[in-house]
């Protein structure tokens, strides 16, 4: 490509790429973000390939490998342009039939269009999906329009057509105010006012400053920044350099986990193009303005999502947080002012800068604007990310977008903010969804994670699970910390299995307060929060898991024992069958017994056993100790 | 260095900008307890004993005082009910690890802390970092680090240096606020050379 050392030219490029692609011509785009490869996408692109070819097509009909869409549930999904025809979990088997049916005889196949559970009728365009239907994609929208891997592409869609505006038009002072008047967040997790951090970089007396891209993505389940820097590398640099220009930063830094190695295959490339074509380096765009990019790869520590452990590794040192008395934006990297941003708060800034904060500010409440991806996962129908305007209620993701909960289960809470978030109830499901609201509700927005649970889920479980993770996660380095959440979680694994003691909920709201209270950085001030969150809205399951070893929703093992009912087994033999303990006998016209010794409450011979029958109880608490124990003592002769 | 005027537990003291709280309050005699800090080290804010309440324009936080500098008006409050609270279980806390180490016990006399409150896990090291520090800081030997994260940390002397530079120096082994540290030098001495048996002994 010819260097683009203007407006003009940038323009000129623009204009030459869009004339060399009709819209009109039919174009395969099948989503190659890291969830479709993992169900096959590359598979499905090269037989695209393959049969294009034979049929002599490859010229007529061009084939794309495009960023995330989010409904990673139903993947890999293929949509055909200009018709927008969505095909989901497209195998390659598929190809043959989509290219001779839909792409030569224009008509559907059928089997491979999305039903709607609630009319059973099929949909045959994407944007007509409920899940996609009930969504405001701002930012992830142009990730099914681009090839992740084309700077032609991202520039066909407008692309840094802000940044064209922003150092040519704007100067540094009015990018500053434009994205004041915006209201943006960070959408890292706190929440911070954007602007603010920039500003106070700016205004510090050190010259050399920093931006940085903070890609360390780390909550469990959490993966829209994933899917942003892989699909649309492009608008994430764009956004990094306005940043730059408007702070007066000439070097940004790119801190990508490399657990994702497809985004940082995809963000190196998107720089190298860059770099090529003169959107980074030297006198950007004939502005004067220099800026250069480099990644670094971060080494798989959650804790190096925190501002200041991020900052300590990028200096090649321990990624161990420090007191953050004086702001990183004054002194972060190397002691220098570096304005971190998380990877949807960057993806932000262009769309800000060219279609302007009002814009912008048209979405979302009156304290948080725009749009924020979550990424919904758990018991829900409809797995992928999701971007919403703020505000939305939780009601309407899980609900409308996420189409509810499968196999006919109740909801019993989301959880949300990642591990230092906390749960948020049934009765909660009308909660506006934006920062302050969460957390008024004793949990977070952190930077996006939706875990959603339903009846089968043991609270205090969910609580231990998180604090085990922190447990690994926390660097080590301040006391309240290491040792809060180490004895919280001595806790936790007490009652989940039947040893929990009157005074150990005060126990555990003990040891909160002093990690809350006394730890050096936001992990450890936040790591209290499953526990919190699930006391305060499920304080009667830690009760009746201590006063009675009861687990109300049937999860925590140790609490629990399967056993036969005599008077309702047919003897049919599907559970001893299926048992892959080998703990049940029996035979034919021989009601079966459980031998408790030998189970291991894996729940197989409960979701067997014939509905018709239902001769499999599940038992907690008292019942379920009685059968242990009756068992223990004198085995039933079966024979 | 201009003058900053605070308050700490209701007494007025002046001190230079850039100081500590910790160091402020001990200006003027009131002590703060702390495991982790070392004056001739860079402040570390690991152990959290020194955290004390700060107030300014109505925000009250809990700080680290070793870290934490003064600032104009500032009201400090080394004592309240909170920070004992935190300290009592810090201590308690800590004591899991080192229920012998006298520095601890002391402590926990003044903080009403129990020791035996959680299960005991002797792994002596309470993490103050005061070792890995001095020996990277002062020695610039870096014989001493941590290894892993969270609750699996540990001090460990890294053979190869510790080797070479340790056995005449050992200037790490009064600051250790428990008995770790000697225990896992000899360890690695152990293992490290066992042939090699101390000149004093033979």
């Amino acid at each position: 490509m010819c260097r683009i050392c203007s407006a003009e030219t940038l323009e000129k490029t623009r204009q030459e790429i869009r004339l060399r692609s009709d819209p009109s011509t039919p174009c395969i785009a099948v989503c190659a973000g890291a969830g479709c490869l993992a169900s096959g996408a590359a598979e499905v692109i090269a037989a695209f390939e393959v049969e294009l070819e034979s049929r002599g097509l490859t010229a007529a009909i061009t084939t794309r490998g495009t960023g995330c869409p989010g409904f990673c549930e139903r993947g890999p999904i293929v949509v055909i342009h200009p018709q927008e025809i969505c095909y989901l979990q497209v195998k390659p088997a598929d190809v043959a039939e989509i290219v001779a049916t839909t792409l030569v005889d224009k008509q559907l196949v059928e089997r491979l269009l999305y039903v709607d559970p609630a009319t059973g009728s099929k949909i045959t365009r994407e944007a007509d999906i409920p899940f996609y239907k009930n969504q405001q994609r701002n930012i992830l929208g142009a990730n099914s329009r681009i090839d992740s891997k084309s700077l032609d592409d991202y520039l066909a869609i407008d692309g840094y057509a802000a940044l064209a505006k922003a150092l040519l038009q704007m100067s540094p002072d009015q990018v500053l105010e434009e994205i004041k008047r915006s209201n943006l967040r960070g959408r890292g997790g706190g929440g911070f006012p954007v602007w603010r951090k920039w500003a106070e970089s700016r205004n510090a007396a050190d010259p050399t400053r920093y931006v940085i891209v903070n890609a360390d993505e780390g909550d469990p389940g959490a993966f829209m920044d994933r899917a942003l820097i892989e699909g649309n590398p492009h608008s994430i640099l764009e956004g990094l350099i306005i940043g730059a220009y408007a702070v007066g930063a000439h070097q940004g830094f790119i801190y990508v986990r490399q657990e994702y190695p497809l985004a940082v295959e995809n963000v190196n490339l998107a720089i190298r193009q860059a770099e090529k074509s003169g959107l980074l380096g030297n006198d950007i765009l004939g502005s004067g303005f220099d800026f250069r990019v480099q990644v670094h790869k971060g080494a798989g520590a959650f804790v190096c999502g925190e501002s200041s452990a991020l900052m300590t590794a990028l200096e090649g040192r321990a990624g161990e947080p420090r007191p953050k008395y004086i702001h990183t934006a004054v002194k972060g990297v190397w002691d220098k002012p570096s304005v971190l941003n998380n990877v949807e708060t960057w993806a932000n800034v262009p769309l800000i800068i060219h279609q302007s904060a009002d814009w912008f500010a048209q979405f979302g409440t009156a304290g948080c604007k725009g749009t924020k991806i979550f990424s919904l996962v758990g018991k829900i129908t409809n797995t992928g990310l999701v971007e919403v305007p703020m505000g939305v209620s939780l009601r309407q993701i899980v609900e409308q977008i996420g189409g509810g909960i499968p196999a006919g289960k109740r909801f019993k809470a989301v959880q949300t903010g990642g591990p230092s978030g906390g749960c948020i109830p049934a009765s909660q499901l009308d909660l506006k969804v934006d920062f302050d609201e969460l957390t008024k509700a004793g949990s977070m927005m952190g930077s996006g994670g939706m875990i959603v649970m339903d009846e089968d889920t043991c609270m205090v479980d969910i609580a231990r699970y998180f604090l085990n993770f922190l447990q690994d996660e926390s660097c080590g380095k301040c006391t309240p910390c290491r040792e809060g959440i180490r004895q919280m979680l001595k806790v936790l694994n007490d009652i989940t299995t039947g040893k929990g003691h009157e005074g150990d909920i005060e126990l555990l709201e003990d040891l909160a307060a002093t990690t809350i209270g006394a730890s050096l950085c936001a992990l450890g001030k936040s790591a209290p929060n499953p526990v919190l969150s699930t006391l305060k809205y499920f304080r009667h399951e830690y009760e009746e898991h201590i006063k009675n070893k009861n687990c109300p929703a049937y999860a925590c093992k140790s609490l629990l024992a399967f056993n036969i009912d005599a008077d309702k087994c047919k003897a049919c033999g599907t559970c001893r069958r299926s048992c892959p303990a080998a703990a049940i006998s029996g035979a034919k016209q021989q009601v079966h017994v459980v031998d408790q010794q030998k189970c291991t409450r894996c729940g197989t011979c409960f979701s067997v056993c014939p509905s018709a029958f239902g001769a499999v109880q599940r038992l907690s608490g008292a019942a379920a100790a009685s059968v242990s124990a009756t068992m223990t003592l004198a085995p039933e002769e079966t024979g | 260095m201009s003058d900053v005027r605070l308050t700490i537990d209701g007494k007025e003291v002046t001190a230079s900008r850039g100081m500590t709280l910790l160091d402020a309050a001990q200006s003027v005699g009131i002590a703060i307890p702390t495991l982790c800090h070392h004056p001739q080290l860079e402040p570390y804010g690991g152990c959290r004993i020194c955290t004390v309440e700060a107030e300014q324009g109505g925000v009250t936080r809990l700080v680290a005082s070793c870290i934490y500098q003064v600032a104009p008006g500032l009201v400090v409050r080394t004592r309240t009910e909170k920070v004992n609270r935190i300290r009592k279980v810090l201590l308690e806390e800590m004591l899991a690890h080192a229920p012998e180490s006298e520095i601890l016990l002391n402590l926990a006399q003044d903080y009403a802390a129990d020791k035996d409150r959680f299960e005991k896990e002797p792994s002596f090291c309470i993490h103050c970092g005061l070792c890995v520090r001095y020996c990277a800081e002062l020695k610039q030997k870096h014989a001493v680090g941590f290894i892993d994260r969270g609750a699996q940390r540990e001090i460990h002397f890294i053979p190869e240096i510790a080797g070479q530079e340790c056995w005449d120096c050992k200037e790490c082994f009064p600051l250790c606020p428990t008995s770790a540290l000697q225990a896992a030098y000899v360890l690695t001495e152990a293992l490290l050379t066992p042939a090699k048996k101390p000149s004093c002994c033979s």
